[in-house]
């Protein structure tokens, strides 16, 4: 059990490099969530833009995360802080997902179910806020549950170009060709991407419309 | 506001509908008096249903003029006011499913601003008109049987009192006997509330058991407008037709017990 002895010896860091990742992950997530879910809803309302939307949010995910951070390196503001370009890049990858299953949620609601809101009198806004996106909710959230997963992981990556977080670990393990700093840095990131999904599938379940 | 009687609740003046090149509503001119129930009767794709729509502008004529109570909606705002004046019931009834019964009737009144407690009385009042029990007000929609979920899309359309009522093959899903028992109770509760009511329907029995008037539509346009005891008589031919397949499948039915 050389590793925990290790993580324990190191807590301080540990501690501290776990908060780093999970101001990364926590902020792109979020981002990624007030950028998906409008698109998606628009995106649903308005089919003509789907296919384009979706394509280029695809196109963005098939990129390697390392080619991401390094195209990313040379522009004037992002590139001056390796946290800022981290975030941008998480969020570009959690954006699929996000958008995906807000438009799927939404496209997914019983349509004689809108129409009655509708021929009721509802406003648009009215049927959104009670209706589409109450019933889309759990739909929107396991998005967001594959979005947090993913980000837990790449975030390890941005350690790469300095971001910081339990890549720092991983790579300095690599370079020292020893186990117990890559295991302390991926036990970690492994645990906060299994609590993030039991928290946000929890989440879920409870806001699941009957 | 003078002479209301003069003017029909519901006027399509020389109203067509159309989506691309498909002519779904051609040259429509009917009025619907206050009081009445106007069946709209006609195959599917007859633009039966396009017509109910038109009048609480789910969708908008490509030209012509549908009025409701002598005016028609300009703008957004006028077109909400004008959906929340009218009573609508679909076939697939359209409730809420993440909102309990309660919620489901009372929305309109709600958004309406009335306070909770009056909103309250109103369901309860409303579950009694429709025959229902007063503790599914609890319920949501999935625990309900299909013929208490359509109890319930009636009782939902009748929430603000509103003085029209839309019904789209209101009864169509039900099973034979749901349906009789909603149908009678239709007639009770229109014979208490005098609505105004459209009812669309592909069911010739249906039309002569509820209609005071049955409008008669082919492929988008309006064929003729009967009293259901004009219509058994009529000699248009597709009138005639309805009622001999009517008559036929009875008839057929009882030849297959003798032989």
């Amino acid at each position: 059990m050389n590793v925990f002895r290790f993580m324990w010896h190191n807590q301080s860091q540990v501690l501290a490099l776990t908060l780093e990742h999970l101001r990364l992950v926590g902020f792109s997530t979020l981002l990624a969530m007030l950028i998906g879910i409008p698109l998606g809803i628009a995106i649903a309302h308005r089919p003509r833009f789907n296919k384009p939307v979706l394509a280029s949010a695809n196109i963005i995910q098939t990129i390697p995360s390392l080619a991401l951070f390094g195209f990313l390196l040379p522009v004037p503001w992002l590139g001056a802080r390796s946290d800022r370009l981290a975030i941008l890049a998480l969020t570009l990858y959690a954006l699929l997902p996000i958008i995906r299953n807000t438009f799927t949620g939404i496209r997914g609601v019983d349509p004689a179910v809108v129409e009655a809101g509708r021929g009721m009198g509802l406003t648009e806004s009215q049927l959104l806020f009670q209706v589409e996106l109450p019933l889309a909710v759990s739909v929107i959230l396991s998005g967001v549950r594959v979005a947090v997963v993913i980000s837990v992981g790449l975030a390890t990556i941005a350690a790469a170009i300095g971001a910081g977080g339990l890549g720092e670990f991983i790579f300095r393990g690599l370079a020292m060709v020893d186990n117990r700093v890559i295991l302390a840095g991926a036990i970690p990131a492994a645990i906060l991407a299994l609590v993030a999904d039991f928290g946000v599938g929890w989440l879920e379940r409870r806001l699941q419309p009957r | 506001m003078q002479a209301d009687a003069a003017i029909p609740v519901i006027e399509f003046r020389d109203v067509s509908y159309r989506v691309g090149d498909t002519q779904i509503l051609s040259g429509f001119n009917l009025q619907v008096q206050s009081g009445e129930t106007l069946v709209l009767l006609g195959r599917s794709g007859s633009g039966k249903t396009t017509s109910l729509k038109l009048v609480n502008r789910l969708l908008t004529p490509t030209s012509g003029d549908v009025r409701v109570k002598g005016a028609s909606p300009e703008g957004e705002g006028d077109v909400i006011r004008l959906r929340r004046s009218i009573g609508y019931v679909i076939q697939d009834v359209g409730l809420f499913p993440h909102f309990t019964i309660e919620r489901n009737i009372g929305l309109v009144p709600r958004i309406e601003g009335w306070p909770a407690e009056h909103i309250r009385t109103r369901v309860l009042e409303l579950l009694q008109t429709v025959g229902l029990s007063a503790d599914i007000a609890g319920r949501y929609p999935h625990q309900l049987s299909g013929g208490q979920r359509q109890r319930v899309g009636v009782a939902r359309a009748l929430a603000a009192d509103p003085e029209i009522l839309l019904m789209d093959e209101p009864f169509g899903a039900l099973d034979p006997l749901t349906r009789d028992e909603l149908q009678r109770e239709f007639l009770l509760l229109q014979q208490r509330l005098h609505k105004t009511v459209v009812f669309v329907t592909h069911d010739l029995r249906e039309a002569l058991r509820l209609g005071s008037r049955i409008a008669l539509m082919e492929s988008g346009r309006l064929v003729t407008v009967l009293s259901p005891a004009e219509f058994l008589r009529s000699t248009d031919p597709l009138a005639a037709a309805y009622v001999r397949a009517f008559g036929e499948g009875l008839e057929s039915a009882a030849n297959r017990g003798t032989s």
